[in-house]
């Protein structure tokens, strides 16, 4: 029942992609992978089901309980097809697109679902399969009639891992299955797996970026890096004494080991103080529709402060910040900046009063553009002259020659980096950064923050950041404000929230930050 | 939403109806001879057109009178043909329904094939192939392919009839093919297109790769696929279809078939008024008719917006 991995190997049209692995899992066993974007992680989870992109092929050899995968043969469907689902299947990252939109829940899980001897089984015995299924992920059984978008995130991947185990295969490789999720989600899910995973006696490949992923839910890890692995060892092992100083960054980069030993990248300043804010809201009140998103919302931030919004999706955080950047009109209340009450919408803000930075770096930059018209484009808004591109890069510690690239040269991190820079092209009196490194390595998502902090420093600039997670938020942040359903529930100097949640929702968040086991493996989204 | 749909279409319907009664004042000319036609002008007659179409009453009364007898059916008195419009549509409808039906059947019917398979093997023969066809498609006049098929097929290979709607049933579908493959070559064109760029779009998103690599078969893969493009091509078919009602006045021609777009040239050129404000705004509610089914389909189609219906209900 044993899974082998020998001297698997993925060759791109450039050359070596992955070099050569060879590894074993027991059956029950995890075995994590983990490194950075273009480390070759998921590029190895793609040859175990044949799922390579055009021009990549695999060498080596893989077997599961036995079962020889033809890792070498990419064309070969009829191959392919008797061990995709029986032998091996792959969960992807995001539960929002992992998912067909237009079928029924209960039908994407019956697909593979097969009655002996490969029949299609009949309506009934079908229907109470699919129900079988559901309850092994924690889903009531209604959740079989219902379309994905009807579904939470959390409960939209738990439906993907009960499709993915439908056809009981030996070995599941998850490819960054939490990272889509929220904090609080992703506790459940991976917590939820390693059940499933006992109960089956199934072999798991967990991917990840994200070394607070892995600690305590995996046996062995690989760290890898440029298609290499540095690093491999039992996972306790691996993190209680890393070898390779590659791997000893990345535990230092990450927000939970960070949150356990209260590391932070700038300390911590009083945001109380009797200084007048610099930007106040009272009341913020606001509805799309029936529902209402912001309910009575208090914020205020101190000249040259770090405040941090935390919350999951739908608690209302990116919604406040984009009334206060005049993106959205709230409906009541009033937000005053230096003193000077701003009316809803865009057209009383001026460039200089406040800049967003977006989560996604791939969208936010337009494509057809150099670094150096964009940042050229963003200066002229200000009046101030293209010749400050080069000290603009500089700043956000890129070197000046990225002005003539285009964003698509660019790692995620390099643009987020741009689009800060654009952000204070403007010389803004308060940064707005909206889940501005979610979607960030944890060791990228690291120098960001820091970046952030040494700008705090250097220009006194005030910063509002909004994260889902805690950990990260406690990093730089001189004050938390935690929102949940619209309202706030918890606000405070950072270290007091930590050590002394008041709010039964914050005592979850520091716990899902903490990644302490606090969250009930059978908790409901 | 429905409703509100629904309300949209009848005011577009109501501003058109406006602008196609007052061709009757914006046409050149005297407006009592241009409704009488070559019919002598005497006195009685003057006075006869005048009482028919309330001429000495406010533009509004005309109006309202003449709307109450399109919606009535009463569409007035072709002058050329001397017949109530009503019959002399009602005479022609079917052949042109007949047509487009058939060229909109044949055109789905090749085409989406056609664009899946170019789209699942996208650079194979079968992509070559259906894109050179497709720009010939799009590019070629419909009278010049008219003509083609008319030399090919009834004149070198006298296997289908030249001109004429045939005698009824199988005679007429034999009539009927060539204008049909003609309307459909260019209509089927834009369907290749629209269906395999949306095809090509869903092969790449993440549930076919999570569904391959569970296993699922290469065929229901593909229907997954078809099942979510099939909102960007039933959007795109619909518009198309739009198309088609404009086209079969040229195929028509070509072919010399006794159907809506002959009688629509003929009246132009007669300035038989009653006629054309007739088909005008009869083409006018099809259209309408068609962008609305589109709309159903859309809802039908998309659970997402089904559920923003149930929400806005």
């Amino acid at each position: 029942m044993t899974v082998i991995l020998g001297d698997l190997a993925v060759l791109g049209p450039a050359g070596p992609m992955v070099e050569p692995i060879s590894a074993e899992i027991a059956p029950g066993a995890t075995l994590a992978l983990i490194g950075e974007s273009g480390s070759g992680k998921t590029l190895t989870a793609k040859s175990i089901v044949g799922l390579l992109p055009r021009g990549f092929r695999a060498t080596g050899t893989v077997s599961v309980a036995g079962q020889a995968i033809p890792v070498g043969s990419a064309g070969d469907d009829a191959a392919w097809r008797r061990v995709r689902g029986r032998s091996v299947s792959l969960l992807l990252q995001d539960p929002f697109t992992s998912l067909t939109p237009v079928h029924r829940c209960g039908d994407q899980i019956a697909w593979t679902i097969e009655g002996a001897q490969g029949r299609r089984l009949p309506r009934g015995a079908r229907r109470a399969a699919v129900e079988e299924r559901l309850a092994e992920v924690n889903l009531p059984a209604r959740v079989a009639d219902a379309f994905p978008h009807e579904l939470s995130g959390g409960m939209r991947q738990r439906v993907a891992i009960a499709a993915a185990l439908a056809s009981d295969p030996q070995l599941l490789i998850a490819d960054e299955p939490t990272t889509a999720l929220d904090a609080s989600n992703q506790a459940e899910i991976l917590d939820l797996l390693r059940r499933i995973q006992e109960e089956r006696r199934l072999s798991v490949i967990l991917i990840s970026h994200d070394l607070g992923v892995v600690r305590g839910r995996t046996d062995d890890v690989l760290v890898m890096r440029d298609g290499r692995v540095v690093e491999r060892g039992a996972t306790a092992a691996v993190l209680a004494a890393p070898a390779h100083p590659y791997t000893r960054a990345l535990i230092e980069a990450d927000p939970v080991v960070a949150a356990r030993s209260g590391a932070r990248l700038s300390a911590e300043e009083d945001a109380s103080g009797d200084r007048a804010p610099l930007l106040a809201c009272e009341d913020v009140t606001k509805a799309f529709g029936a529902r209402t998103v912001l309910d009575a919302v208090d914020l205020s931030i101190a000249p040259g402060a770090i405040v941090g919004i935390v919350g999951e999706s739908g608690s209302g955080k990116s919604t406040l910040a984009r009334c206060i950047a005049g993106l959205e009109r709230e409906d009541a209340g009033s937000i005053v900046l230096e003193g000077e009450a701003l009316a809803p919408g865009r057209g009383s803000r001026t460039p200089d009063q406040m800049q967003i930075v977006f989560q996604d770096p791939y969208s936010s930059l337009n494509p057809m553009m150099s670094i150096g018209a964009i940042l050229a484009e963003a200066l002229g808004v200000a009046g101030r002259a293209s010749s400050e591109v080069p000290g603009m890069l500089e700043m956000v510690g890129l070197p000046a020659e990225f002005a003539r690239k285009r964003p698509a040269e660019l790692s995620g991190g390099q643009r987020q980096r741009v689009a800060i820079a654009r952000a204070l092209a403007p010389q803004p009196r308060l940064l707005i950064c909206d889940e501005s490194v979610s979607a960030l390595d944890v060791s990228v998502q690291a120098d960001i923050l820091a970046l952030l902090a040494r700008l705090r420093e250097e220009l006194g600039i005030a910063i509002l950041f909004i994260s889902h997670d805690l950990a990260v938020v406690r990093m730089i942040a001189d004050a938390v404000t935690v929102m949940w359903d619209g309202r706030v529930v918890e606000t405070g100097p950072c270290h007091e929230v930590l050590e002394h949640p008041a709010h039964e929702y914050t005592r979850l968040l520091v716990a899902a930050a903490m990644r302490e086991n606090a969250v009930p493996a059978d908790g409901k989204d | 939403m429905v409703a509100v749909r629904v309300l949209g279409v009848l005011g577009v319907l109501f501003v058109l109806s406006i602008v196609v009664f007052a061709m009757m004042y914006l046409a050149p000319g005297d407006i009592v001879k241009n409704l009488l036609g070559n019919r002598p002008a005497n006195p009685d007659v003057v006075a006869a057109v005048r009482a028919q179409y309330r001429l000495d009453d406010p533009v509004v009364v005309q109006y309202l009178s003449w709307l109450r007898g399109f919606l009535t059916g009463d569409l007035g008195t072709s002058i050329r043909l001397q017949q109530p419009v009503a019959d002399a549509i009602g005479d022609r409808v079917g052949i042109t329904a007949a047509l487009c039906l058939l060229a909109f059947v044949v055109s789905v019917a090749v085409a989406v094939p056609l664009g899946v398979r170019s789209a699942v093997k996208a650079g194979g023969w079968i992509d070559r192939t259906g894109n050179a066809l497709s720009i010939l498609g799009l590019s070629a006049p419909t009278f010049a392919v008219g003509l083609l098929l008319l030399y090919v097929f009834a004149y070198y290979l006298p296997i289908l009839p030249v001109y004429g709607g045939g005698d009824g049933g199988v005679d007429t579908l034999r009539h009927l093919v060539l204008p049909a493959v003609t309307l459909a070559l260019g209509l089927g064109a834009i369907i290749v297109k629209l269906t395999r760029t949306a095809m090509l779009r869903e092969l790449e998103s993440d549930y076919v790769t999570f569904a391959r690599s569970r296993g699922l078969g290469e065929g229901l893969v593909r229907r997954l696929a078809l099942r979510n493009a099939a909102i960007p091509i039933v959007t795109g078919a619909s518009l198309v279809l739009t198309f088609l009602v404009g086209g079969t006045v040229l195929a028509e021609t070509t072919y010399a078939l006794p159907g809506l777009g002959t009688l629509l040239q003929d009246s132009v050129l007669f300035k038989d008024i009653a006629v054309v404000q007739s088909l005008t705004l009869l083409v006018a509610v099809v259209i309408a008719a068609i962008a609305l089914v589109a709309d159903l389909a859309y809802i039908l189609l998309d659970p997402r917006v089904r559920r923003q219906m149930g929400a806005a209900a």
